[in-house]
């Protein structure tokens, strides 16, 4: 691999936004046609990450230098490994996707939009492959302001400044206190070795102190926490999702909130490694009460897109869950949730996208058999709903059943957890059977659904591609979960060295004196 | 053959994807005739590979035919592939079979229905599931058909979703099979902690070596399953959602709903004998629920109107019948009667059916009545149906339900006793709705009656197939006693010999209220051999009594059914009712569920946990609001700030 793909991928969009700026913002088809275009060169340009990927090498992988600041250390680094690999195609699958998708739906200032969109894509591939931090909180930052313009100026007009403010100030109490976080582990590290760098490679091999590492397990932690969003963090998603156009919710839930489950095993993970492990039963908790919290609150919105929302809460307290499991199962569930998360739930923002299109409305009182006057639309809905539902067969239920069966057997986290948990299994078939059976089933009652034209041929485009993936993984998830083996045994077998706790091994050889302690009991019986 | 397995399952999907992607033009016919032959080529496939299965000795009749490794997670790896044994033989051949009888049924029933395609396709769906559940090599690929078929009958019972009362009960079926699904799920994981393998050919053999008999694992995990079962399988407390399932178009209830998704809980706890057998505490919650089921939902059976839900709650009621056999160690017979039940409930189904479709679909016994004459293929076929359910020899349920009675005697006389209570009232509430509906005084609607006529001869030819195997199909399990050799129970053998020596092994310490089955042990060779056909003679007796008790109250008698529910006013008011389980279940979790989210989010999440948010800017524009106001632009006050400041910290310094 001699070409700096991972550099082609991040500054593409930043082309298409300056060929943008050329074109006439009257013509919104062209700028519509160039964007779509840019967004599908800069997805093809992806995909050699997939079949060059070396399954074996749980390192980092097309990594690119280049000097920057080199008195403060800081330097233009990146590289990618079985983690980022999925989430770095995950954005640019579902850019394309969000160009399309926004065909129909902007009609104002669309030329800024698409520019927002462009920036938005450069900001999520860079998060995900920055290997100095100095680069990384950059983009980290650089993602704000685009999404801030998108909720802001195309979003519902009654709420959407609200929404915006709520969504920058919430990301900024978080990101401050990880800037104060970085600082301080900048410092330490040239205290110990001499050395002023951002590389955070050379900063994994740090060892600081454990009560150090919980508050800056803490300072970090708060701003991925939020960007998850975790309970009691969440409140700025229901808003924000549901004031931001069709286009911005879906990039927010389906890329934004996986930097938030990024951060934890990028950053959280490998430097502080002794503070996660005491960090497991408090995360999980939260986890497990996100899991039901979300899904229960979920199923009494009248409005479909906050149902949606809520279900995020829910869907990512699994993904929670799954990664401070600290075993394969969990860790390896938990980033393909990742990964079905933005599928389904960007599938769903999408549907419910194209139903407002057409009412400019989503309440579900105001619907009600769509299956009959929208078929196509009711066979996808629906398959996206099950999957949402987790059935086995769609991708769901492969990332839930790796993270209840790796917080089954995680020496960490305790069974307890999983038996509340997997009833999110069940609460949500309630939620989304019951909206769909709401919106898609029974009589069509009001007289301004009678006639809604079935999707356009344009977005069954939009939605088949990612349909295509949801069943996919679902059916055959090995090409999806090979490639992250290798990265997430290195990440684990980095805290087993560092931390001094029985391994998986030894906890089979307790769990089978336990079976001997049984055996003997009933000898004495 | 035996290798070509994978092509029983994936038959009926190539009918999905061709009905369902490209059929969109395709005449009614030809939609129908696709979805059939997909089946029918399924069962034809499922022959081969038995008449393969049987040509091999005993012991090797396993054959496990891998197709690629589907789910690889570190030492989690499990291969897409089917188990062909015994086991999944019988239930490959009976699925396959009825299915492709009710396909063939369909094509008549649905012929109006705007929804043809769309029937077609679930239907085919449905099939793949089914067949992929119990071909399945591993628990996971089972539950990937455990979880399919449910949503199959999700979206067939909801097929006319324009109505609020199927769309209502498709949900609520999804609902109740996921909590048992919630069980399976555990269970299946505690399996894999324990064995590090989910595949059947892995757990099984080691399970004598892994779990210690009694041991609270294997009473877990059999516990846990069994949640699932319940599930599936409609057994109490998670049976509410059969009856409801009657919402569906007649032939879906035939097929999902009596003859075999079902009774998929009853196939998986006979899967997991090696297990039961080491949980004798589980065997016993098995048993006691499946014979409680039993007579619990025959005594709702006695008392509905609606024929399809006399039926669903006679499957209620049987299915507990091989949950008794299985709780009882003896899982064949529970297989047997399994076999047999798929035949003849299905053929009641597809009866009651044909008479919904001669009647324009009433379902009402009561304004039903002399049909006899108007539609005999129909009544002759039920009558068989409902003769071999009655337990009338020779019929199948006779042989099948007499083995899962003799099997629940040697368990206990109580259980023996409770079943053959049940067979009583089954007989009893079978005949109520035969006699109701095909004897006596015709009590139709006049612009019914106008209309009445024999359904097409591609409806009564399913009805005839059935109704001979529901006849002949119980020949092959007769016992010894009887003169047969009880080939059946000998074919299915090797699967449950694992588990044959622990059963016997510890069956002095199982659970016996009396001593009678001590005694029955105890016994001589051919003692026990009339005991044996005392127990029949009972048996066939009070299906007798049963069937004269039918016809002494709802065909000599018609008012006397009315006063004996008079008397007992408030005991056939709660029956009547369904022991109001809807409504208690409504109270307890279905409401306090809903409003207690509602407080979440209104009390929690909007004033709490938003309410700090906004209240931290609140509290931030509040104090620049007091602190802007120094900013008053006049330089006067500044200047008089500056003096305050100066004079201060003069003070400070000269004081300190």
């Amino acid at each position: 691999m001699e070409y700096p793909i991972l550099s082609y991928l991040i500054f593409l969009p930043l082309i298409g936004v300056f060929a943008l700026f050329f074109l006439d913002h009257t013509k919104e088809k062209l700028l519509k046609g160039v964007a779509l275009l840019i967004t599908l060169i800069e997805f093809v340009l992806s995909l050699p990450l997939f079949f060059m990927f070396q399954v074996e090498n749980g390192g980092m992988q097309f990594t690119e230098y280049l000097s920057w600041v080199p008195r403060l250390g800081i330097a233009y680094r990146v590289g990618l490994d079985g983690l980022s690999l999925w989430l770095v195609l995950l954005t640019t699958f579902l850019s394309c996707i969000a160009v399309l998708a926004c065909w129909e739906d902007i009609k104002q200032h669309v030329k800024e939009f698409l520019v927002c969109i462009l920036l938005m894509e450069t900001g999520m591939v860079g998060v995900f492959v920055a290997l100095d931090v100095f680069l990384f909180y950059v983009f980290w930052e650089v993602m704000l302001i685009p999404m801030y313009f998108i909720i802001g100026v195309w979003g519902n007009p009654a709420r959407r400044i609200y929404a915006a403010i709520k969504f920058v100030l919430f990301t900024m109490v978080g990101s401050l206190l990880m800037l104060v976080a970085i600082l301080y582990i900048y410092f330490y590290h040239a205290n110990v070795t001499g050395e002023y760098t951002f590389d955070l490679l050379k900063w994994y091999n740090l060892t600081i102190p454990h009560s150090v590492q919980t508050w800056l397990f803490l300072a970090f932690g708060l701003a991925f926490a939020i960007k998850v969003p975790m309970f009691p963090f969440h409140t700025w998603l229901p808003d924000a999702h549901t004031e931001a156009p069709t286009v911005g919710s879906v990039l927010l839930a389906a890329v934004l909130l996986k930097m938030g489950t990024y951060g934890f095993l990028r950053y959280n993970l490998p430097l502080f490694p002794e503070a996660f492990v005491s960090f497991v039963p408090l995360i999980s908790l939260l986890a497990v009460i996100g899991i039901i919290y979300g899904a229960l609150v979920a199923m009494v919105q009248a409005d479909v897109k906050r149902l949606v929302a809520f279900s995020s809460v829910s869907h990512l307290g699994f993904v929670m869950l799954g990664l401070f499991t600290l075993n394969l199962q969990g860790i390896q569930g938990g980033i393909i949730q990742m990964i079905n998360h933005g599928l389904s739930t960007g599938a769903l923002f999408l549907i419910v996208g194209m139903i407002y299109e057409r009412r400019h409305t989503r309440m579900i009182v105001e619907f009600g058999g769509l299956s009959k006057v929208m078929p196509i639309y009711a066979t996808l809905f629906m398959i996206v709903t099950l999957s949402s539902i987790g059935l086995p067969g769609l991708n769901g239920f492969v990332g839930e059943f790796l993270i209840l069966l790796g917080a089954f057997r995680s020496q960490f986290t305790n069974v307890i957890f999983v038996v509340f948990a997997a009833t999110g299994v069940i609460l949500a078939a309630v939620y989304m059977l019951w909206m769909f059976q709401r919106v898609m089933f029974g009589e069509v009652t009001n007289p301004n659904n009678k006639n809604l034209p079935d999707l356009s041929k344009r977005e069954i485009m939009v939605l088949v591609p990612v349909v295509i993936f949801i069943i996919w993984i679902g059916v055959y998830p090995k090409p999806f979960l090979k490639p992250m083996e290798a990265t997430v045994n290195s990440m684990i077998k980095r805290v087993e060295q560092r931390v001094n706790v029985k391994t998986v091994q030894e906890g089979k050889v307790s769990f089978k004196a336990l079976k001997v302690v049984e055996s003997q009991g009933e000898q004495g019986a | 053959m035996l290798d070509l397995i994978w092509l029983v399952p994936f038959l009926p999907l190539c009918g999905v994807i061709i009905n369902g992607l490209l059929g969109i033009r395709f005449p009614k016919r030809l939609t129908g005739t696709i979805g059939s032959l997909t089946v029918f080529g399924s069962f034809l496939v499922s022959c081969g590979a038995f008449y393969e299965l049987i040509q091999l000795p005993a012991a090797e009749r396993i054959r496990e035919v891998i197709l690629c490794q589907w789910i690889p997670s570190g030492d989690l790896v499990v291969n897409l592939g089917f188990l062909v044994d015994p086991l999944s033989m019988v239930m490959l051949l009976t699925v396959s079979g009825v299915s492709f009888l009710i396909h063939v049924y369909s094509i008549g029933y649905m012929h109006e229905d705007e929804g043809f395609r769309r029937y077609f396709v679930y239907l085919n769906l449905f099939v793949f599931f089914m067949l992929i559940l119990v071909a399945a090599n591993s628990f996971l690929l089972m539950f990937v058909g455990w979880e399919g078929v449910g949503l199959c009958s999700y979206l067939l019972i909801g097929f006319w979703y324009q109505r609020q009362a199927p769309a209502d009960a498709g949900k609520k079926a999804f609902v109740v099979n996921r909590v048992g699904d919630y069980g399976f799920l555990l269970g299946m994981m505690l399996i894999f902690v324990t064995f590090g393998s989910l595949d059947f050919l892995k757990v099984f053999p080691l399970a004598h070596q892994y779990l210690p008999y009694g041991g609270i694992t294997a009473t877990m995990i059999t516990l846990l399953l069994f949640v699932g079962a319940c599930g599936k399988s409609a057994q109490f407390p998670l049976y509410v959602w059969l009856p409801d399932a009657m919402e569906g178009p007649t032939p879906v209830s035939a097929l999902i709903h009596a003859a075999t998704m079902v009774t998929a809980g009853v196939y998986m706890v006979a899967r997991c004998n090696a297990f039961y057998v080491l949980a004798p505490l589980s065997l016993g919650v098995v048993a006691i629920i499946g014979v409680g089921t039993a007579l619990y939902a025959a005594t709702m059976g006695l008392t509905q109107f609606d024929i399809k839900r006399v039926l669903a709650y006679s499957t209620i009621s049987q299915l507990g019948y091989m949950f008794l056999a299985c709780g009882a160690g003896v899982f064949a017979a529970g297989i047997f009667h399994l076999m047999t039940h798929a035949f003849f409930k299905a053929l009641l189904f597809l009866g009651a059916g044909s008479v919904m479709h001669a009647l324009s679909g009433e379902l009402d016994i009561r304004k039903m009545g002399g049909l006899r004459k108007q539609l005999p293929w129909t009544h002759s076929t039920f009558l068989i149906a409902t003769l071999a359910i009655a337990g009338i020899a020779p019929l199948a349920g006779f042989f099948s339900k007499d083995a899962i009675l003799w099997g629940a005697f040697q368990k206990d006389s109580w259980l023996w006793l409770v079943a053959a209570i049940t067979a009583l009232l089954t007989a009893l509430y079978m005949f109520r709705a035969v006699f109701m509906a095909f004897y006596g005084k015709p009590r139709l609607d006049e612009h019914v009656a106008k209309h009445v006529h024999e359904s097409p001869p591609v409806m009564i030819l399913p009805l005839v197939v059935l109704a001979i195997l529901s006849v002949v199909g119980g020949w092959i399990g007769i016992p010894p006693s009887l003169g047969g050799g009880e080939w059946f129970q000998e074919f299915l053998a090797p699967v449950f010999k694992s588990a044959a020596p622990v059963a016997v092994h510890h069956q002095a310490g199982g659970l016996s209220l009396v001593g009678l089955a001590q005694a029955a042990e105890s016994l001589g060779h051919s003692e026990e051999l009339s005991l044996e056909w005392a127990l029949m003679g009972v048996s066939l007796g009070v299906a007798i009594v049963g069937i004269s008790l039918a016809y002494y109250l709802y065909l000599k008698n018609p008012e006397a059914p009315g006063k004996i529910a008079n008397s007992f006013k408030t005991l056939y008011w709660i029956i009547f009712n369904k022991y109001y389980m809807d409504e208690i279940y409504n109270a307890i979790f279905v409401q306090p569920i809903r409003r207690g989210s509602e407080w979440l989010w209104h009390s929690v999440d909007e004033n709490v946990i938003d309410g700090t948010a906004n209240g931290a800017g609140r509290l931030c524009t509040g104090l620049s609001a007091i602190l802007k106001r120094l900013q008053t632009g006049y330089v006067q006050n500044y200047a008089i700030w500056m003096l305050v400041g100066t004079v201060l910290l003069m003070a400070y310094y000269f004081f300190r």
